[in-house]
């Protein structure tokens, strides 16, 4: 077994919405093999046996794709490897006697539920409001019946990455949530099942976008380059350009 | 009207019209670098001010004018109101901060860049529009054009150091706003986008640069 990591970590404690939060420093001792949220699990029963209130985070598959995972490490939502969510990131990515920052999402459309773990219903609000198909698809065609060319159906599902987790709104600057709306309406908007809808569901999902308090785009990048499943900002060009298209005819 | 009140009210319609007036005003630049640029002829301002003339009285051109006016005017308001709206999407600040982990500094400060932007364009405004325009100041039958205004205005220097850090400004601005105009746009293309950010740099480089000479090169008598 490798030698254990001695390491300093400053995380946000709040008890709920209603209160104002501040960092409290703690002591752990990790192995490099652990993952980021494995070091939260020793953290936490140190604190249950000492009777302390253990610390509050999502978290579900810890294999990368239910997107529940959702720490600020140091200033970098999911931490600072590329392409990973904090459940993927170990602690061999830091260095012993490390001091690690660890928040919550910030962006007022994610308001903090307890500690680490914020309410991303916005996210679910933004979908009911259009990111379905509800024309009735019938029973399974053949498989070539419905012809999608490769390049479509390779950008469509590059966009159906997006597990939701909300990387892109605690990065950016403007708590923008662009990159994700911009991938479900490109993923819906590609294929020949979504397109009878598109118009009305690109201004019904910025519509419900704007109402639920997110930002703007400034078009910084931020969003992409943080994002664990790496979507690309194309996608955010292909919601301006459904979004202008359904404008200018009058949706 | 209905139809394009989005520009407005939506988020991404108001950053159309950022991009919209943005891509005009680089076409104003564009055409008031060349101008300009009249001066490095070195023959006492004779051809640029020969251009000069043209502009002020040619019909289309003062038609223009107005529209680049109102084109300003849209791109300041809204971005100020875009920018204000913006900061208030995070109220609980984070902690740690590692913006430059993600994104340039100047994509992040169009803000700050266009507000120094515009007091720069204040200064710029009174010394040669107001005059040229509004005033009797210069006028070819009374022996003074706007090149000996501008012989006048770069001998202090102050001016030139405020043209300088505008110049300076516009550059940054114009290094995230070029690209970014397009993007706004839904103009991304795996084909096309490299050329676009290749010419956005490019222009962001030599026109500031082009502009900058202009103040130095007569402040330190270069051109006469």
């Amino acid at each position: 077994m490798s030698k254990l990591m001695k390491l300093n970590l400053k995380v946000w404690r709040q008890k709920n919405a209603d209160n104002a939060g501040k960092f409290e420093e703690y002591k752990v001792d990790a192995s490099p093999d652990m993952s980021f949220l494995e070091m939260f699990d020793v953290l936490n029963e140190q604190l249950i046996e000492t009777g302390k209130e253990p610390v509050a985070f999502d978290h579900d598959c810890r294999e990368g794709i239910c997107g529940m995972c959702s720490m600020v490490i140091d200033g970098r939502p999911h931490g600072p490897k590329q392409g990973v969510t904090t459940c993927q990131l170990h602690m061999r990515s830091f260095n012993d006697g490390d001091t690690i920052t660890v928040e919550p999402w910030r962006a007022n459309g994610f308001p903090v539920i307890k500690d680490l773990t914020v309410n991303r219903s916005a996210f679910d609000r933004i979908i009911a409001a259009g990111g379905f198909i509800s024309t009735n698809a019938g029973n399974a065609v053949d498989a070539n019946s419905v012809l999608i060319p490769k390049d479509v159906a390779d950008e469509a599902f590059e966009a159906a990455t997006c597990i939701g987790c909300g990387a892109c709104v605690s990065a950016c600057k403007n708590a923008s949530a662009m990159l994700f709306v911009g991938a479900k309406v490109t993923q819906l908007s590609k294929l020949p099942q979504g397109k009878p809808e598109r118009e009305t569901r690109v201004v019904a999902m910025v519509n419900q976008m704007d109402a639920e308090g997110f930002g703007a785009c400034t078009n910084t990048g931020a969003c992409a380059a943080e994002c664990p499943k790496q979507i690309p900002l194309s996608v955010i060009a292909n919601l301006n350009r459904e979004y202008i298209g359904a404008k200018m005819n009058g949706k | 009207m209905k139809l394009l009140s989005f520009l407005f009210t939506s988020s991404i319609g108001r950053k159309v019209l950022m991009a919209v007036t943005g891509l005009s005003l680089v076409a104003f630049l564009l055409v008031h670098a060349g101008i300009n640029a009249c001066i490095f002829f070195n023959d006492s301002g004779k051809t640029f001010n020969h251009a000069a003339e043209f502009m002020a009285h040619n019909w289309l051109i003062r038609s223009a004018e107005i529209g680049l006016f109102l084109g300003l005017l849209l791109h300041i308001v809204q971005g100020l109101s875009l920018t204000a709206s913006n900061n208030q999407k995070r109220n609980n600040k984070y902690g740690a901060s590692a913006g430059n982990a993600n994104s340039k500094w100047y994509s992040r400060s169009m803000g700050i860049l266009g507000s120094l932007l515009l007091i720069f364009l204040v200064m710029h405004l009174k010394h040669f529009w107001v005059v040229s325009r509004f005033t009797d100041a210069i006028q070819e039958t009374a022996g003074s054009t706007l090149f000996d205004e501008m012989v006048v205005v770069f001998t202090d220097p102050l001016p030139v150091f405020v043209y300088v850090i505008g110049c300076i400004s516009l550059a940054y601005h114009l290094l995230h706003g070029f690209q970014s105009a397009f993007q706004s746009l839904g103009i991304n293309h795996p084909a096309y986008s490299p050329i676009i950010q290749s010419i956005g740099v490019g222009f962001s480089i030599i026109v500031p640069l082009v502009f900058a000479a202009m103040p130095i090169a007569m402040h330190l008598g270069w051109i006469q």
